[in-house]
């Protein structure tokens, strides 16, 4: 056994400092600012929701706010007889 | 002249009412006057760490309402001429504070006071802005645990936005304190350390308060710990702080692991 690594214990604080210092430089650049990621994933929701009835469990969104890009990810579900739906609607 | 300090973090549990109650007794024990003033409407506790709880009548609200005289709210501590305390309501009717209102008081505790000292509630809601909005400086209260750390950031864009110093395009002092700070466990590498809490903040370091049973038993006994054993690590820290805040030049002390050898040969080589 490496006697090193047997007295080593894992330090978790260099870990603490880089999740730190990705997530304030984020949240440093977003202040004062809307949330554009926010503000997006409710448009783009609205106006699908105008064509097909939502539902919510059927509706998977993901966002992954980083350092200089950031992702959203919309994946719904639209049953195949939302024409009807939409039709119906209007 | 009058100096208007903020105690504030953002995070709740991390030694605001402790920091405001041992730096307000160790300014005061050096002659200043000195009054802290309990913002935390509803959730009043500087009064119980102060050791005042038996002796409120009125309170910030009643003062700000007109119901009393700000000098019939006023408590002079027992222990220290010079030292009062103005407490916070527990009724939870938090409206009642408003900005002017909040204003008229801290303009009148100028007039009277060295220093006014505000205990901000947690959180960066209305009590939070009010406690920080008239302060000439702050004072950030920081554990070193990322939680602690991201919502002091917060803290300090609201300082440099919310306060009317900052609307004025006047400078605001900040002063970052870090409370319960374990050397060993830092130097283990288990916790952030102090460079690591003031690379990230980029913010002056007023004082590092080591973790210490001290601190309890003060809190336990309503008296602020730089009263109850000055001699304690945990105090001389807060004493060094209220020296830093009066513009002396104090060398800064970093607690230091008194851990055995082997913790030292092999926690300082993983950290």
């Amino acid at each position: 056994m490496n006697l090193l690594k047997f007295f080593r214990k894992d330090t978790t604080a260099p870990a603490a400092r880089e999740r730190l210092q990705i997530l304030l430089a984020h949240e440093r650049n977003m202040r004062d600012q809307p949330d554009l990621l926010g503000v997006l994933r409710e448009e783009i929701l609205a106006v699908i929701g105008k064509h097909v009835k939502l539902d919510p469990d059927k509706v998977k969104i993901t966002m992954d706010r980083g350092s200089t890009v950031s992702t959203l990810e919309v994946d719904i579900e639209v049953p195949n007889r939302f024409e009807k739906l939409a039709v119906g609607a209007a | 002249m009058a100096k208007v300090l903020v105690v504030t973090s953002g995070k709740g549990g991390v030694g605001k009412t402790t920091s405001t109650a041992a730096l307000g007794a160790a300014l005061a024990h050096t002659g200043q006057r000195v009054v802290v003033v309990d913002f935390d409407v509803g959730l009043r506790n500087l009064d119980l760490v102060m050791g005042a709880e038996r002796r409120v009548v009125f309170d910030l609200i009643n003062v700000v309402t007109g119901v009393a005289k700000l000098p019939q709210a006023l408590i002079r501590d027992k222990r220290l001429e010079t030292l009062w305390l103005l407490p916070a309501s527990q009724t939870r009717d938090k409206d009642a504070l408003t900005e002017e209102g909040v204003g008229e008081v801290i303009s009148a505790l100028r007039e009277q006071f060295d220093w006014v000292i505000c205990d901000s509630p947690a959180g960066i809601e209305r009590g939070a802005i009010l406690a920080m909005r008239y302060a000439d400086a702050a004072v950030i209260v920081t554990n070193p645990e990322v939680s602690s750390v991201r919502d002091s950031d917060r803290i300090i864009g609201m300082l440099d936005s919310r306060t009317l110093k900052a609307e004025k395009g006047e400078h605001i002092d900040k002063h970052l304190l870090i409370t319960r700070y374990n050397a060993a466990r830092a130097a283990r590498g288990e916790m952030l350390s102090v460079d690591d809490v003031l690379e990230i903040l980029s913010t002056p370091l007023l004082g590092i308060i080591p973790e210490s049973q001290e601190v309890l038993r003060a809190s336990n006994v309503g008296t602020p710990v730089t009263l109850s054993s000055a001699d304690s690590p945990p105090a001389r820290a807060y004493i060094e702080a209220a020296q830093r805040l009066r513009g002396e030049t104090v060398a800064m002390t970093v607690p230091r692991d008194k851990k055995g050898l082997l913790d030292r040969i092999f926690g300082r080589r993983a950290a």
